[in-house]
């Protein structure tokens, strides 16, 4: 089972809400993984402060011109549409960063002159956390192929645990990746003019990738009830909603879990858990 | 011989764009009889611009561009078509051609900005 | 004129909050709302539409029904998932277009030519009128890719109507996160404000935001928000800045007004003078001072004058 932690805006609690439900999972003898896929900003290691015992590159695979083979015809620049090939002159020159390895022009290339080279675009760690296990992917600044290494996270998914994914921020295609196929979406927001407004961003991407999603309000008492309304009456279910509580926003600038910090807590997440049926 | 310089309309008393990636538009200059024409640049791809930009100017034929700035992306295109690139060229399209003519200008060696300089406010 | 980004690495910092009283604090500012994927500016400064236009980022493809013969090769030849095989709902092979990134390979080796590649309209953009002065701004569509080619036009036409318009200032509220988007909208600013919050994943974000500013050589300046959860965290983000010689123009106390001044629609200066509104306040005027005494980015020919 898949589970992805999501929300249309940053900063509304997904990590707060993945961390513990990944590590009340693992505690209640459920065999289960965390799995940070907010490649550009991961955090959860900050609170379940994982032990990595293993990290690897990620690699995908960009042009390389044999020069031999090589006649200048021209025809893998006028293919890509991302100008990370171009043909100039008869002679191949190729920009890594803008390829997007849809292995387009090694297939055009009339002479069989180009092959695949791998490029590193960051690394996967993992590791386990008190019997939780922990994986992370850390995208390489500078490099823009958060989807490809998003996907390669979730392909590396050990289909034997419960799966609880910590999603990107936003609705854009990072965010995609994650969620794509997973068996539940949670979409954590806030009862805030902007917290609504993003939640049905969010919740129109779900929709649009025909996931059931269901909404956790995370500091409920902060603004009001515009939030559960809209909810109601687009039969969106709210799992659960976590009150506007100092002790938690304190735990959270402590770099300690919810469920440790505020241990009362731990009943709202095996609501959770029992709701999914986890 | 042919020059190609970024502008920022398409005319010969416009002014140079400092952008080459994302100049508004391309005046090709016949630098003996100063006929010209005016190339569109087409910014269809979502990124690259350096490169589509450079792919425009090296179709043209010509092989000298008088731009503001150039980016890596840009530069290594626009040297593998064998064209000179100039950098930090201001005042009008004309302008840029006649300090061109006089021998004034030295042919950049290197990049002169980052990527994506070309996406922030240009003066 | 200068420009002026706020950016964060992570979300919900406080960032267009900041955003939106530095609007009502400068004298005709242009607004510009490059954070397309979740822009949520709209809601405090209220644009009224003036201009709407279509964003094309790319192309997607389709598989044309009546001429596939459903060999399935699209699927083979796809490296991004996107052909999805006849199933009970669908009798023929379809394109997901949250999936496509518009690659054309499918298109090129269909052996019936049944695919097309047409624009894929990403989203929409927005010239509109605010009470502070004019604003740009944008929706991307679910799902889209955020190439940065969308925050890139905007900030464009933003720069055009400051022109235009004779304004000084441009006032961008950014994108959070380290990608394409974030560099497309601070390259070349005159300053960013790295806006974050005094917890560990607050200091580890700070850290990956200052390399990429210092990266495409950008100044940037930091602001501290809601510092009084944990005091200590955010003296320890003080001290690396000051080690990297960036400067903490603020530390802005957590005040329930915040919220409340969302919750009616109005900035935070507009509606309350307690202590967060009195921090920026402050925060705004260290900022335009930073602003106007930094040299121009780049261009030497750039005429000097002060933001206001």
């Amino acid at each position: 089972m898949t589970i992805a932690v999501a929300s249309g805006k940053g900063g509304t609690g997904k990590t707060t809400v993945a961390t513990s439900l990944a590590a009340f999972l693992a505690r209640r003898g459920r065999r289960a993984q965390y799995v940070d896929c907010d490649v550009e900003e991961p955090n959860g290691h900050i609170f379940l402060k994982p032990d990595i015992t293993d990290s690897r590159p990620v690699t995908v695979p960009v042009p390389q011109v044999g020069t031999g083979k090589c006649d200048g015809c021209g025809r893998c620049g006028q293919f890509c549409r991302f100008n990370a090939i171009v043909a100039i002159n008869r002679t191949v020159i190729t920009f890594d960063q803008l390829c997007h390895s849809c292995g387009g022009c090694v297939r055009v290339c009339p002479h069989g002159a180009i092959r695949e080279r791998p490029v590193e675009i960051g690394r996967i760690e993992s590791g386990t956390a008190d019997g939780l296990q922990f994986t992370q992917g850390r995208l390489n600044i500078g490099s823009v192929r958060t989807p490809s290494l998003i996907r390669t996270l979730r392909h590396g998914l050990d289909p034997a645990l419960v799966a609880v994914l910590d999603a990107p921020p936003g609705t854009s295609c990072p965010v995609v990746a994650c969620v794509r196929d997973v068996d539940y979406v949670l979409l954590v927001t806030e009862p805030t003019p902007f917290g609504l407004h993003d939640l049905k961003l969010a919740a129109a991407m779900v929709q649009q990738l025909r996931r059931p999603p269901a909404v956790i309000v995370n500091r409920s008492g902060l603004g009001d009830q515009r939030t559960h309304a809209w909810c109601r009456e687009h039969s969106i279910e709210i799992l659960a909603e976590i009150p506007d509580d100092r002790r938690i926003a304190e735990a959270y600038s402590r770099d300690r879990i919810l469920i440790d910090a505020v241990p009362e807590y731990e009943a709202l997440f095996a609501r959770i858990a029992e709701r999914l049926s986890v | 011989m042919r020059v190609v310089v970024t502008a920022q309309q398409p005319r010969l008393d416009s002014l140079v764009d400092a952008r080459f990636g994302r100049a508004a538009c391309f005046v090709v200059v016949d630098t003996d009889t100063m006929e010209h024409r005016v190339v569109e640049n087409n910014l269809i791809a979502p990124g690259g611009a350096g490169i589509g930009a450079g792919k425009t100017v090296i179709d043209t034929g010509a092989k000298v561009l008088l731009t503001g700035n150039c980016g890596p992306n840009a530069f290594r295109t626009l040297r593998a078509g064998g064209v000179e690139i100039y950098t930090g060229l201001t005042g009008t399209v004309r302008q840029a051609v006649e300090q061109y003519k006089v021998g004034r200008l030295t042919p950049a060696v290197d990049p002169s900005v980052q990527t994506h300089a070309g996406t922030g406010p240009q003066s | 004129m200068k420009e002026l980004i706020v950016i964060s690495g992570k979300g919900g910092t406080g960032k267009t909050s900041i955003v939106a009283s530095f609007a009502a604090l400068a004298s005709h500012p242009v607004l510009a709302d490059c954070d397309v994927d979740a822009a949520d500016l709209h809601l405090v400064v209220a644009p009224r539409v003036r201009q709407e236009s279509p964003f094309v980022g790319g192309v997607k493809a389709r598989i044309v029904p009546d001429m596939c013969v459903d060999c399935g090769q699209c699927r083979d030849y796809c490296r991004f998932d996107a052909v999805i095989p006849p199933d009970g709902q669908n009798p023929s092979f379809r394109i997901d277009p949250s999936a496509c990134e518009g690659c054309g390979v499918c298109e090129r080796f269909c052996p019936t030519e049944a695919i097309v590649l047409e624009d894929a309209v990403n989203g929409r953009w927005f010239i509109s009128d605010t009470r502070f002065g004019p604003m740009v701004h944008a929706e991307l569509g679910i799902a889209e890719e955020n190439s940065g080619k969308l925050v890139s036009l905007l900030r464009k036409q933003a720069r055009d109507l400051a022109g235009q318009q004779g304004r000084s200032l441009l006032l961008v509220d950014g994108s959070p996160g380290i990608g394409c988007p974030v560099i497309a909208s601070i390259t070349g600013a005159d300053l960013a404000l790295l806006v974050t919050e005094p917890t560990l994943s607050g200091r580890h974000d700070l850290r990956r935001v200052v390399e990429l500013t210092s990266h495409f050589h950008v100044p940037c300046a930091v602001c501290i928000n809601k510092a009084d959860i944990n005091l200590e965290v955010a003296a320890q983000i003080a001290a690396e800045a000051a080690a990297g010689s960036v400067p903490v123009l603020a530390h802005i106390p957590y005040d329930n007004a915040v919220t409340q001044a969302q919750m009616v629609g109005r900035s935070l200066i507009e509606h309350s003078d307690g202590p967060a509104s009195q921090a920026i306040r402050q925060l705004w005027d260290r900022t335009v001072a930073m602003l106007n005494s930094e040299k121009p980015q780049g261009d030497p020919y750039e005429d000097r004058h002060p933001a206001v």
